[in-house]
């Protein structure tokens, strides 16, 4: 739209977005406890997708591709993911604090890990990313049947979510200490808080659809989200079908969400802070800044993927840690400038 | 473009709001609708607006129930100004503006140089063009009100429901706004609380009391001091000019009236 700060030239921004999201990916795959020259990373990409045959170390190539180019490349499609799940419903929920965990995804998700994990659900049948996957399918559909029978409106939903958010962490908890060992405990920790150091090719078979096909639903609704500007009753005398709109768009952030926690674990604060980023970089409008916030939330990922990597020598960090050591702050920052606009 | 409620009602907290109501806008005209605060006219503004669905009864745009009408098809006809409407976005003023455009724009379909003229000229008609690139939360109530009205114009409906446009206008801007709208080719429904707004600028009023319409015609007919004591329990004289247009004048209550021993009753009851 013509009033927004980018709208020079948009065939120029698609490509300087993509080339800025290439090279976050390149320099994901480069930078790591051994790093790689960039060239050795651009040849393997080649010899990859086109079969270049360029002579290259085995082991070094090996590394690139099966570890860290596949790493990055879920890291990007989570950090997108979450953040276009947080642009939407800070947008249909109306409220500036809502992210993708509002709906109870994230507990669930814990929840169904912990069940696999520890108690044996599944017998063995179930891996760790399913039992999230059905834990975190289960406790969305709790909350929007609670928020249905609570009556209408955005406060039932966030009221909804947060109380199935509550009972879900309370059963995980009620699970690590009944039943887990330290080792186990441990290791749930380390899952909770988001990790990517287990992420292969299948990994993005299943991630990169989910955000492509997310992405285009939510552009699909941009001018429906920007008709919530003034609440729901005026997006529909605009003429928007606000209860298909509502069905549409939060199932599609429940299942993109679900899908990314089930992959890397629940990573917080990137669905918060990264569309308030967007926001600040390209406005309010969302046909800009839903794809704003993707690529945002892409970079940013990567770059906290990396962190997580090198940033204390020989041990990796939860990716979760680091979003939240940046996000905190930023979060901060928003909440200050938020009184200072009211 | 015609826009009839018939026997329309519509419950909410398990309380009849808006009872069986039966209303013909004709095409063209300016409909006022008066009554005290909480008689339901903005819940019927809002069934007229096809935004919420009556509990029974039907409302019909050319005949058309609106219940079988698409909401796009509906708000490229009908635009609502609603009593209250708010942001906490940081969103321009002219974006709020643009909005408007809503139901004319599809997924695919880009902004055009034409939505931008008919946006500017809407921010014209409200006297808002130099306003255009101030941020919502700088701009003051009446303001926000004259955006608000110029984001309905942008929708180019035929029809205009206003739930009291004037609310937070000083009074150059609630007569300059209700005679830019009268001014439009377009049917205005507009709940009106000013009783004299309502004797200048409607072709004729509807009175609202409790849900329902008590009274329906020109501004002559309808604002009569003994309707004015019984709808809204305050004593008026209705002065009248030779042109046939009214004036209403409000009295103050001399002690003893039923509004003080009413308020003794309750006292009573407290009691
Ligand atoms: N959603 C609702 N739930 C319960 N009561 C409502 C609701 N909406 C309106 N009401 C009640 O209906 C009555 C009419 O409201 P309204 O249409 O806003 O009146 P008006 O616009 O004439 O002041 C009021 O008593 C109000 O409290
Ligand atoms: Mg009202």
């Amino acid at each position: 739209m013509r009033s927004t700060p980018l709208s020079i030239n948009r065939t120029g921004a698609v490509l300087t977005a993509l080339a800025l999201l290439f090279l976050a990916l390149v320099l994901g795959a480069a930078i790591g406890e051994t790093a790689i020259p960039l060239d050795v990373v651009g040849k393997t990409i080649a010899n990859r997708l086109w079969g270049a045959g360029y002579p290259l170390d085995a082991i070094d190539e090996g590394i690139i591709w099966n570890y860290r180019l596949s790493r990055a490349v879920v890291a990007a499609c989570c950090g997108a993911a979450l953040s276009l799940c947080g642009v939407v419903l800070q947008a249909l929920l109306r409220n500036a604090l809502a992210d993708p965990y509002i709906l109870g995804i994230s507990a669930g998700a814990s929840t169904g890990a912990v069940a696999v994990a520890i108690l044996g659900i599944g017998a063995g049948m179930l891996t760790l990313s399913l039992g999230a996957f059905f834990g975190a399918v289960f406790a969305f559909a709790l909350v929007s049947l609670l928020a249905l029978r609570a009556g209408r409106g955005t406060g039932a939903i966030i009221l909804a979510g947060v109380a199935g958010s509550q009972l879900f962490n309370a059963l995980t908890s009620f699970i690590v200490t009944k039943s887990a060992n330290a080792e186990q405990a441990r290791g749930i920790m380390f899952w909770l808080l988001g990790n990517l150091s287990g992420v292969r090719w299948p990994d993005v078979t299943l991630a990169l659809p989910v955000a492509l096909g997310g992405l285009l639903v939510c552009l699909w609704h941009a001018r429906a989200l920007d008709a919530f500007t003034f609440g729901a009753e005026s997006a529909a005398s605009l003429g928007i079908p606000v209860k298909r709109v509502y069905v549409i768009l939060i199932s599609a952030t429940a299942l993109m969400t679900a899908v990314m926690v089930s992959i890397v674990g629940s990573i917080g604060f990137v669905g918060l802070v990264i569309p308030h980023a967007a926001r600040f970089l390209v406005g309010v409008r969302h046909g800009l800044l839903l794809p704003a916030a993707a690529l945002t939330g892409a970079i940013f990922m990567i770059a906290a993927d990396i962190l997580s990597r090198v940033i204390i020598p020989g041990q990796v960090l939860p990716i979760g840690v680091i979003t939240a050591l940046v996000g905190a702050p930023a979060f901060a920052l928003i909440l200050s400038r938020g009184r200072a606009a009211s | 473009m015609s826009l009839k409620a018939e026997t329309v009602s519509w419950s909410a907290g398990g309380r009849l709001i808006v009872d069986a109501v039966d209303l013909e806008v004709m095409p063209g005209e300016f409909l006022g609708i008066i009554g005290p605060n909480g008689s339901g006219k903005t819940s019927l503004i809002s069934l007229l607006a096809g935004i919420r669905p009556p509990k029974s009864g039907t409302v019909s745009l050319e005949g058309r129930p609106l219940a079988q009408t698409t909401r796009r098809d509906i708000a490229q006809h009908i635009a609502l100004v609603e009593q209250q409407a708010e942001t906490t976005e940081r969103i321009t003023a002219r974006q709020a503006v643009e909005l408007g455009r809503t139901p004319h724009l599809g997924a695919l379909s880009p902004w055009s140089r034409r939505d931008t003229d008919i946006v500017d000229r809407a921010l014209e008609h409200v006297g808002m063009s130099d306003f255009s690139g101030r941020m919502w939360h700088t701009l003051s109530g009446g303001e926000r009100q004259r955006l608000h009205i110029a984001r309905s114009l942008a929708q180019q409906p035929q029809i205009l429901l206003l739930d009291e446009p004037t609310n937070h206008l000083d009074i150059h801007h609630q007569i300059g706004l209700l005679e830019l709208v009268r001014g439009q080719p377009l049917t205005v429904v507009a709940a009106l609380h000013d009783l004299n707004h309502a004797a200048v600028f409607c072709d004729r009023i509807a009175v609202m009391d409790r849900g329902r319409i008590v009274a329906l015609g020109t501004p002559t007919e309808i604002l009569t001091e003994d309707r004015i004591f019984a709808v809204f329990g305050v004593a008026a004289t209705v002065e009248r000019d030779e042109d046939g247009s009214c004036f209403v004048r409000y009295r103050r209550p001399r002690p003893k009236l039923h509004l003080i021993s009413d308020t003794t009753k309750r006292h009573d009851h407290a009691r």
